[in-house]
């Protein structure tokens, strides 16, 4: 009837205090990633996707994808992260298709945003809830 | 006499639930018949195509006590709809007559008294006999598998599967798909696959290094003139709701563009009827429907919902054929033009003392039984009430797990997974050994005892809720809501994550549970790699050895509102 840390951590609550974190900060962060990206510009809607898990099977390594035809660049950004830039993908003219895929960590559940900024110089935004859960009960 | 209208029987409709406004009227003739075996198998040939379907069997060879849900609540687009239907309002919605055998197998009222009346329902060698009947009208018949098949009993435990894989190749199938089959191990799930002489199917199933499709998307069969696809969906959360590190390299998920892209695909190659075997859970199942055109049946499964006529999502069909063995499924569809034009479905009900035994699979299931038979039937207590799991929240099998938790590992409290396996036993009935395997036999059983603050208790069964209860099917994982021993908590499901549990309250002293305090917390069936402590069952069997009699006293400690 020893306890240990490892009891603790069999229940898979290791790390949850970490996940709450001032909000706050993180929207300034994301916010700022996004003007940088757009210049301010209206952010329109379609011809953009985003692939990814509903529920991370692992939020430490959370596979993404992102598909636009005719899109010069793609950002991805997870706002709940400390670090909110995930990635920005930049296509040539000479790409064949404008689409690429990462993994990215994921510090909890929140909805991960996509932008492309169009040839015609326009944006467009799509986002997509991924939920990190401890897990468990499935049946 | 024999009646032919205690099945469904119609051309494609348009109500959402085929044949409830009048076409169907599944039982009510079977009501007032004497339960025969010809009467349950009674079935006129139908068009060009059967399929023949059964799922989430768990490891039940012989047949069992499996009382259906008395709570079983659906959110979002899916609240009050059936699957979300018990007792009387869904023996009014399908025009079943109380105290009837469909009453009896379908539903939770007055179960222990039905059961008493119309016996133990399911067994594989009954299971056998149902198939070999159909085969023998429609030798070109599909027998699909749903799985969850090589799991839940003491002899599945003790062979790794091997029982269940060599009575389940008797009977033939021609396709199964998976979940709990991953819980055995990666190794033995390939080596069992690789002598499987029919295909293990998973469109969902990738490796998760170089993100490439793992396992046969899909098989076609040619049948009746029929091209037939039947593309197969494992159970999508696996990693997450059962221990990843038994099958590492592995990633599930919806996946719900690949399985656009394997509709069109089977399309692509001439398929004149596309069937979905499916381990997502019904919910999701019927979003699916909606979202990805063009699949003609969804097979459903995982969340062991049996529903005696089809439900109707735009032009697709879907079927619910129950657990542990209760039925089998028979669809007949009329297939022209690579539409369905119409159809006849019943949902057979395994009456074990009706229909005759399978003298060639009984024998099988005697073999695989013999070498486990005085351990199955030692006695290890009694029982003065009703033990029995499913439902959304507590069942006194639950409870009863959740009591000897905290008396023998000395816990404030307890925690036990919401399985929705696990069949029951009646109550002024001895506790076998059996009886307790079914309710507990898996691969990770230790029960661990741990320290948690309250804020963490808090967490975790908020996170747990919201498996059960987001309003998108796609997020949740078809379990029920974590049983709980020696703390009581409101719930309010309408409230999103974080905002649902209230009142948590430790029932020993009626303190309301502190954030900040830590509290001895026991349970079982964690997830994580290297979890210690004593398995369940050796804990549990030893507790009810000791008390002798068990009685369970109804669990009033959970209030559910938002309903």
């Amino acid at each position: 009837m020893k306890l240990s840390r490892r009891d603790a951590l069999a229940v898979g609550i290791g790390g949850m205090a970490l996940a709450v974190l001032a909000p706050a900060a993180y929207a300034a962060a994301e916010d700022a990633a996004i003007a940088t990206f757009t210049g301010g510009a209206a952010l329109g809607t379609g011809g953009l996707t985003l692939t990814l898990p509903e529920i991370a099977e692992n939020g430490n390594t959370v596979p993404v994808s992102v598909d636009a035809p005719g899109a010069v660049a793609i950002m991805i950004l997870a706002p709940g992260n400390p670090t909110p830039e995930v990635a920005t993908f930049n296509f040539g003219p000479a790409a064949g298709s404008q689409k690429a895929g990462t993994r990215m960590r994921l510090a909890k559940t929140q909805d991960v945003i996509a932008i492309a900024k169009m040839s015609d110089g326009k944006f467009v935004k799509v986002t997509s809830t991924v939920k990190v859960t401890i897990g468990g009960c499935g049946g | 006499m024999i009646s032919r209208r205690d099945f469904l029987q119609a051309t494609v409709a348009t109500s959402a639930i085929w044949g409830a406004s009048g076409i169907g009227n599944w039982a009510r003739l079977a009501a007032q018949q004497a339960l025969t075996q010809n009467t349950l198998l009674d079935f006129d040939s139908y068009g060009n195509v059967t399929l023949i379907h059964i799922t989430d069997i768990h490891g039940q060879l012989v047949p069992t006590w499996f009382r259906e849900p008395e709570i079983n609540i659906g959110v979002g687009a899916d609240a009050g709809l059936p699957p979300h239907v018990t007792g009387a309002d869904f023996l009014k919605l399908f025009n079943l007559k109380p105290g009837s055998p469909e009453a009896y197998a379908l539903t939770y009222e007055d179960f222990t008294a039905l059961a008493r009346t119309y016996g133990k329902m399911g067994g594989i060698d009954r299971m056998a006999t149902v198939i070999k009947a159909i085969r023998a009208a429609r030798p070109e018949a599909l027998l699909l598998d749903g799985g969850d098949t090589w799991h839940g009993s003491y002899t599945v435990l003790k062979t790794a599967g091997q029982d269940m894989v060599n009575v389940m190749n008797a009977l033939k199938p021609d396709a199964m798909t998976s979940h709990w089959e991953f819980t055995l191990g990666i190794d033995r799930v390939t080596e069992i696959v690789k002598a499987l002489p029919f295909p293990f199917l998973g469109a969902n199933i990738y490796d998760n290094e170089w993100d490439e499709p793992a396992y046969d998307p899909y098989k076609i069969f040619e049948r009746g003139g029929v091209k037939i696809a039947v593309i197969g969906q494992a159970f999508p959360y696996l990693p997450i709701a059962n221990p990843k590190w038994m099958f590492p390299k592995l990633s599930f998920g919806v996946r719900e563009d690949r399985m656009a892209a394997m509709v069109a695909e089977v399309k692509g190659k001439g398929a004149d009827l596309v069937v979905l075997l499916s381990h997502n859970g019904f919910d999701v199942d019927r979003k699916m429907a909606a979202q990805v055109p063009g699949i003609d049946v969804i097979l459903t499964g995982h969340t062991h919902d049996a529903l005696p006529e089809p439900i109707q999502v735009g032009k697709t069909m879907l079927i619910a054929s129950g657990s542990n063995g209760k039925f089998v499924t028979r669809l007949d569809l009329d297939v022209q033009g690579k539409e369905i034009k119409g159809f006849r479905h019943r949902l057979i009900p395994i009456f074990a003392d009706v229909i005759t035994p399978d003298a060639e699979v009984s024998g099988l299931i005697a073999t695989q039984r013999a070498p486990f038979e005085a351990d199955l039937k030692e006695v290890i207590g009694h029982t003065g009430s009703l033990l029995y799991r499913r439902g959304n929240f507590n069942g006194t099998w639950d409870d009863l797990i959740c009591t000897a938790l905290i008396e023998d590992r000395e816990a404030d409290i307890a925690l036990s997974p919401g399985f929705r396996w696990g069949p029951s036993v009646l109550p002024d009935q001895p506790i076998t050994r059996e009886d307790l395997f079914n309710a507990t036999a898996m691969s990770y059983p230790n029960a661990y005892r741990s320290e948690m603050t309250g804020a963490a208790l808090k967490a975790i069964l908020e996170d747990v809720a919201d498996n059960l209860f987001n309003p998108d099917p796609y997020y949740q994982q078809g379990g029920d809501m974590v049983r709980v021993g020696g703390m009581g908590y409101h719930i309010d499901i309408s409230k999103p994550q974080g905002a649902r549990l209230t009142n948590m309250m430790l029932l020993k002293t009626g303190e309301a549970i502190d954030p900040a305090k830590t509290y001895v917390v026991a349970g079982w069936a964690s997830v994580n790699e290297g979890t210690e402590g004593p398995a369940i069952w050796d804990l549990v069997e030893g507790w009810v050895k000791r008390k002798g009699s068990v009685t369970i006293d109804p669990n009033t400690s959970v209030v559910v509102t938002g309903t």
